[in-house]
């Protein structure tokens, strides 16, 4: 049994940790307010973003002349997989939740005989896959100096997708992130950005538009737009389930700090009683000994 | 009947202005200066650097852009940009900054025509709000 001394040090370091945890739930709670705040105000960009290029996309005259960024290049061997974690550690499962949808989804490609390609954008994430796909990472991402997400690093890592796209890289890009839901929940998210997805609806098609210049233009250069639009979003639903994920799994670890103090002083207590009692026993059974 | 039509100008950041009584817009779109009016046929455009003049009911207003895609459709006027500053809010140090950035971009030899086009315009349209 742990001596007394050594009892009182732990129950000490335990409350000092617990005191740590409720700070940064603190500091998370406060992030995760501003942080929700801009990805909710984030996101009419990226309806209206989607919305216009869905319209293009319909209105569009022949399909076969499409920009590469909206049809593909017709192959379906090189998968990039931009996978987007956060720089720091301590947010429960929000990391390896990406990573684990990631991995799901490597080994899926891998299986079927297909080429993967790896950009990790956060330290986390490359940390958490170069023992296994060391060789498939092909350039790691971090965004550490800047405080919030934003607009520039999106387009950044955008530039940086197109131009191996148009190097001829690879054929598909899909994009891994956490989508911020509530609180305590985020759904990892697994988003295919080239070439663009857009099976959903067709149905307002008759809508007439009148271009300027003509819609191929238009949506050659709105197409290198949208991937870093899709970052941007990415990266502000990121940023606020990570401080989600770590107000929560700070709270957790408060809370489970509080028990253990509370167990730790118990016997604490008992043990201090128990020397007590042993102290008296050996005074009283001194004294009738005489 | 009323004359007014909706804009709504978002950056990837935020929602930037949202007007419902607007009466005339002037976009820099990117082949001319384009004034929009209610009922106007549904179009997309893009923009090119300069101001775009929004004339309402409670005030006009000039903001400076420096790209963009603007969609008109059912008399909502959705400007998607990524810069956009209010030119009452650009003052004389944060022009000059603007202008010699667009300066140093325009005076670059290797970028593309429709590059050195672009930068040009913004200088132009720097230089010219005052």
């Amino acid at each position: 049994m742990a001596s007394l001394d050594d009892l009182k040090k732990r129950i000490a370091s335990v409350k000092s940790t617990q005191k740590i945890t409720k700070a940064m739930k603190m500091v998370a709670a406060a992030k995760l307010r501003r942080a929700q705040e801009s990805a909710e105000r984030g996101r009419p960009y990226s309806e209206k973003m989607n919305n216009i290029i869905l319209n293009l996309s319909n209105g569009i005259s022949d399909k076969e002349n499409a920009p590469k960024l909206l049809s593909g290049t017709g192959k379906n061997k090189v998968h990039l997989c931009v996978v987007m974690t956060s720089d720091r550690g301590l947010c429960g499962g929000f990391n390896s939740n990406i990573i684990k949808k990631a991995k799901s989804y490597f080994s899926k490609i891998l299986n079927e005989g297909k080429q993967l390609k790896i950009i990790t954008v956060g330290s986390k994430g490359n940390d958490q896959l170069k023992r296994v796909y060391g060789d498939k990472i092909i350039e790691n991402i971090s965004f550490k100096e800047s405080k919030n997400a934003n607009y520039f690093d999106a387009d950044k890592v955008g530039r940086i997708i197109i131009e191996k796209f148009e190097a001829g890289e690879f054929d598909i890009c899909t994009i891994f992130y956490n989508q911020f839901k509530n609180v305590i929940t985020q759904i990892p998210q697994a988003q295919q950005i080239i070439p663009l997805n857009n099976e959903e609806d067709h149905n307002n098609s008759d809508e007439s538009y009148e271009f300027e210049p003509d819609e191929d233009e238009i949506l050659s250069n709105l197409l290198p737009k949208n991937i870093s639009t899709q970052i941007f979003k990415a990266m502000l639903e990121n940023s606020a389930s990570e401080q989600g994920s770590r107000m929560s799994a700070m709270d957790n670890a408060t809370r489970n700090a509080g028990e253990m103090v509370d167990k730790l002083t118990i016997e604490y207590n008992r043990s201090r009683q128990a020397a007590i009692t042993k102290e008296l026993i050996e005074i009283i059974s001194g004294a009738e000994s005489l | 009947m009323s004359e007014e039509f909706k804009i709504e100008i978002v950056n990837p950041e935020k929602s930037f202005l949202v007007k419902e009584d607007v009466l005339e817009v002037v976009v820099p779109a990117f082949e001319g200066e384009m004034g929009i009016l209610k009922d106007h046929i549904s179009i997309i455009s893009f923009l090119k650097p300069g101001i775009i003049k929004v004339f309402s009911k409670s005030g006009d207003e000039n903001y400076y852009v420096e790209d963009g895609i603007i969609e008109f459709k059912n008399n909502n006027l959705s400007i998607l940009t990524s810069t956009i500053i209010s030119v009452a809010d650009l003052d004389k140090s944060r022009q000059g900054d603007l202008l010699k950035k667009a300066e140093t971009e325009a005076s670059k030899s290797e970028i593309s025509d429709q590059a050195k086009y672009l930068a040009d315009q913004k200088v132009e349209v720097l230089r010219s709000i005052n």
